[in-house]
């Protein structure tokens, strides 16, 4: 029993389906998230990986399946349960959604006081610890608009883990962000995976992930067709979906040698 | 001979005025605010709230839309005191019915603006909010509703600016507002043209200083992203 509880899984889906405009969007997609893991999303645009991280904490509400959060199902009629798992369950978004009319503290205070109850005054203190965290204690005073992009997904990131969830989605990071910006956002991402969060993070940055990820999960059309370590899936006589993928995704992006550097593992 | 204009301002007008604008002001006041109320409440109602209320607040505002003012106004004063339910009935006073149809009136208009600040906050953001764990409530109060009103409320200080104009309604329910006060004077005098000359120019100053105010208020809610000078 005691080995059991162990194994729990943080987050689990089971046979999650959805159906979006007469198409299959997510079709049967199990998958279990043990503490401290991180698995990578990763496939053509339209697979469902963003629909599936969506599903994970019912933005988008699965038309089948279960979630459970450590081995407790998730009622999806319950609005209690569905506030109670997105506390949770940390998500970061493609384009940020910073709340743009609140200053980059007051973004990651808001949640804390009218979603936790926190003080105005201990939730202040929180945030600004958690914006130094990502390295951005001086930008607390800045509103969104006077931020940059990788800034801005600092902030989102602060604002995510302020909640002090047991699991992160992440939904292509950096793919809204100029490629200057993007070491700064993964920076923050690896500094996370190293101190033991559990994430899935859909995402086209193959070498950063295949260097964090425990598992890449290969999407394509609603199913995951291909899973494994990045080093196996990425092994140049795999044959593997994954390894086609990501050879045609190191051509357009003319990332040839660090590819090549990274399919060789 | 009659005497020079500024000695007919200087003791008969501008007293008789004064007052009328005391009475606009009571009448103007407390509809503006009481309109901007059931705007946020309406608007927010309309794109959040649930089916069998955002069908009640599209009937509202298709009522009051869709209506001449004169024949709410109307309404409120003359016909009001005559539906009686269960042997009680209302009676208003001209000034209280006059804000009660201005407000409501007003409100239907406002909350139109109020639907579009709503609509042109990107899902993105209640999405974000949703993610943290708010309610849906939370998430419109602290997030969408903010960041709406602010963009609505250029539209929203227009409607106030014709509410000001529209208040002159008032007059022809026995209210002595500028209007009012005006037309009386006139018949008195017989000096139609610098009375309501006069008369527009006190609007004018109202609707300057109200024109005023919104920008105060403008700049005092304007954040990098929100502001009204764009730089």
């Amino acid at each position: 029993m005691a080995v059991e509880l162990e194994t729990t899984p943080v987050l689990e889906a089971r046979a999650l389906g959805k159906t979006l405009g007469g198409n299959r969007v997510l079709d049967a997609v199990s998958l279990a998230l043990p503490k401290g893991c991180v698995k990578v999303l990763i496939g053509p645009s339209g697979a469902g990986k963003s629909t599936l991280l969506q599903c994970l904490n019912f933005l988008i509400p699965p038309d089948s399946g279960t979630i459970s959060l450590e081995g407790r199902e998730v009622n999806a009629k319950s609005k209690r349960e569905l506030c109670a798992l997105r506390q949770q369950v940390g998500m970061i978004f493609q384009d940020f959604n910073l709340f743009d009319h609140l200053s980059a503290l007051e973004n990651v205070r808001v949640a804390l006081m009218k979603v936790k109850g926190m003080s105005k005054l201990d939730a202040g203190e929180l945030a600004l610890a958690e914006l130094a965290r990502v390295g951005l204690a001086d930008k607390a005073a800045l509103y969104p608009a006077n931020l940059s992009g990788g800034q801005k997904q600092r902030v989102a990131i602060a604002r995510a883990l302020a909640m002090d969830p047991k699991v992160m989605l992440l939904d292509e990071p950096t793919s809204a962000l100029d490629p200057e910006l993007i070491g700064e956002v993964l920076a923050v991402i690896r500094d996370l995976a190293q101190n033991g969060m559990t994430m899935i993070m859909a995402t086209h940055q193959i070498s950063f992930s295949a260097s964090l990820a425990d598992e890449f999960l290969f999407m394509e059309k609603g199913r995951v067709i291909e899973a494994g370590s990045p080093a196996e899936l990425l092994r140049r006589d795999s044959g593997s979906r994954t390894k086609a993928f990501c050879a045609k995704i190191s051509e357009l992006t003319g990332e040839a040698d660090d590819m090549g550097g990274e399919c060789k593992v | 001979m009659s005497t020079p204009y500024l000695e007919f301002l200087r003791t008969e007008l501008a007293p008789g005025l004064m007052e009328g604008l005391w009475t606009s002001l009571v009448v103007i006041v407390p509809s503006a605010c009481l309109g901007a109320f059931i705007g946020v409440v309406a608007g927010v109602l309309r794109v959040y709230g649930p089916r069998p209320l955002q069908r009640l607040t599209e009937a509202y505002v298709s009522l009051f839309r869709g209506t001449p003012l004169v024949v709410q106004v109307f309404f409120w004063y003359f016909a009001l005191p005559y539906i009686s339910i269960g042997g009680h009935s209302i009676v208003l006073d001209a000034v209280p019915a006059s804000i009660l149809a201005f407000g409501l009136c007003s409100g239907a208009y406002q909350s139109e603006y109020i639907r579009g600040g709503l609509n042109s906050i990107k899902r993105g953001q209640i999405r974000a909010a949703l993610a943290l764990g708010m309610t849906t409530r939370q998430a419109v109060q602290s997030v969408v509703l903010p960041q709406a009103f602010r963009r609505a409320l250029p539209g929203c200080g227009n409607e106030i600016i014709y509410l000001i104009k529209y208040s002159s309604l008032a007059s022809i329910i026995t209210v002595n507002e500028l209007t009012g006060m005006a037309t009386t004077i006139a018949k008195n005098s017989w000096r139609n043209i610098e009375v309501f000359c006069t008369l527009g120019a006190y609007y004018l100053v109202l609707v300057t200083l109200a024109t005023w105010l919104l920008h105060l208020l403008e700049d005092a809610l304007g954040v990098p992203g929100f502001e009204r000078h764009k730089s």
